[in-house]
């Protein structure tokens, strides 16, 4: 035993699980972004679906996934940890304060754009995650000419399916999947989802904006030449980049797909 | 000029505060904050009231004494100054001004607007230290230092403990003092010995204060009168969890 506080007791400690957490999330974004840049594909969704089915079928991504939801969940509580503590170190508020004159806003409110992150997060979830995986999902059929490389495209009624298969018949490779990219297009028929998903990816731009950087400097990490890069990764592909393309889907779904 | 002061008025720990209103008046614009707080002092005293009780020593920006959280800032509107090097040229006539202490459960109001800051001491008893034996004087440069290394402590070594870090910090985070007072020694061969225990040491009797996590927001590099910097707190991070994760020292 030793005579000085365990690791995760201690403030710095709990700030090191929101680091770690944060950092993991972050990279996830990456590759949910590198995937999902397939809806921008006039494919009738061929790439995006055999994609969805191995994101959700393949074991190791599978493992990642049950780890990733893990984080979420220990991101969030740790926030409420950390700022129940940090509300309680100022009992009485100053009467005039003047935050903006020394720190940023998004800074300050890492929990306001967390909150509402959360709230994607839920309404994100139940529209397409749930939908997939326990919902009525639309099936499909595509049947791609191997010479030449024509695609054609067929709704299958859902006693027609039985599980996602590709397969090469007559010189035509057909495939037939759970067709989640037109339960995407047929969500975002509504106006109102275009907005709160856009307004999402703005509050995750500026949560991401200071919270990329504030993580390695949680970690201590201060590197005269690659701290400055960390700053700017963090601003320009995290806080802007990354939500950015991540708004085009639904306001492409909405503007190109669908009219 | 003639100000409104709105201040915070509070008899001691144990008694709840509000806000008063003074006016000031005739208040020469070379005066220091704390100087025309002395003209309102002396107004207020010779109505056979009590006075404002507000901390101050040097008033020249060395010992760290003053506090007062001015407009909505510790030290007032200017950057990298202290109250008492705050001049009365930087508000304008007729301007109201809200004077309050440092807010933080781990720095209670003895009075008015003077906070217990020995908190920070207890910190620095914990750890803010090297153990050297006495004896005689030892040669001036008889252990070499790197110019930009003794430059490095030096400059942590400049914090004052006025405790404007925790009183900007939205948290009431003391790791700016902290990362100070532990990157001195941690850049320096005197403080080796003890380098790992005093991170640990210091760490955990900041927590114990009840001071709030860091967010890194950076408001208190941005309010400190002597310019510590926020590398402080990366070395301060990088320290503690360096002693706690890779290698943790025990002393028997």
């Amino acid at each position: 035993m030793s005579r000085f506080n365990q690791l995760f007791s201690s403030t710095i400690g709990k700030k090191l699980i929101m680091s770690l957490t944060g950092i993991f999330l972050s990279l996830f974004l990456v590759v949910h972004l590198v995937g999902n840049l397939q809806l921008f594909k006039s494919d009738g969704g061929l790439a995006f679906n055999e994609y969805a089915y191995f994101m959700t079928h393949f074991a190791p991504i599978k493992a990642i996934s049950y780890l990733l939801y893990a984080t979420f969940i220990v991101h969030a509580l740790y926030s409420l940890i950390i700022t129940y503590r940090n509300r309680k170190a100022r009992p009485i508020a100053y009467a005039s304060y003047n935050g903006a004159a020394n720190s940023t806003w998004n800074s300050r409110n890492m929990g306001l754009l967390g909150t509402i992150i959360l709230i994607f997060l839920v309404t994100h979830m139940s529209n397409f995650w749930y939908q997939y995986h326990w919902g009525d999902v639309p099936y499909v059929e595509y049947t791609t000419n191997i010479q030449t490389g024509e695609t054609s495209v067929r709704d299958i009624p859902a006693a027609e399916f039985h599980d996602f298969v590709k397969y090469i018949e007559d010189g035509s490779e057909i495939m037939i999947a759970k067709d989640l990219y037109k339960e995407v297009n047929f969500s975002f028929q509504s106006w109102y989802l275009v907005v709160f998903y856009v307004l999402a990816m703005v509050a995750l731009g500026f949560h991401l904006a200071h919270g990329f950087k504030s993580a390695f400097q949680t970690l201590g990490f201060d590197h005269n030449r690659y701290a400055p890069l960390i700053r700017a990764i963090g601003f320009w592909i995290f806080g802007i980049l990354i939500p950015l393309l991540f708004a085009a889907m639904p306001l492409y779904s909405f503007f190109v797909v669908n009219s | 000029m003639n100000l409104t002061l709105k201040v915070w008025r509070q008899k001691n720990e144990n008694t709840r505060g509000k806000f008063h209103t003074y006016e000031a008046k005739d208040i020469s614009e070379d005066m220091s904050f704390l100087e025309m707080l002395d003209v309102v002092n002396d107004e207020i005293t010779r109505k056979g009231e009590d006075p404002i009780y507000f901390d101050h020593d040097c008033r020249e920006g060395i010992c760290g004494m003053c506090s007062l959280y001015i407009n909505g800032r510790p030290h007032g509107p200017k950057e990298q100054i202290t109250t008492c090097q705050l001049h009365m040229r930087s508000f304008h006539d007729g301007q109201t001004i809200v004077i309050e202490p440092w807010r933080a459960a781990a720095f209670p109001v003895l009075k008015d607007l003077a906070v217990d800051r020995s908190a920070f001491d207890r910190i620095q008893q914990a750890g803010g230290y090297i153990s050297v034996n006495t004896g005689g004087t030892p040669d001036a440069n008889i252990i070499p230092i790197p110019k930009v290394k003794a430059d490095e402590a030096f400059n942590s070594a400049t914090c004052i403990g006025c405790g404007a870090c925790v009183a900007a910090c939205k948290n009431s985070s003391a790791m700016l003092f902290v990362g100070a007072k532990v990157a001195q020694f941690a850049v320096l061969p005197q403080g080796q010995a003890e380098r790992k225990e005093r991170a640990q040491a210091m760490v955990d009797q900041m927590d114990k204060e009840g001071f709030g996590s860091c967010t890194n927001t950076g408001a208190c590099e941005a309010e400190c009168p002597v310019g510590i910097s926020l590398s402080n707190i990366a070395t301060l991070n990088r320290e503690y969890l360096g002693a706690k994760i890779i290698k943790e020292v025990e002393v028997h």
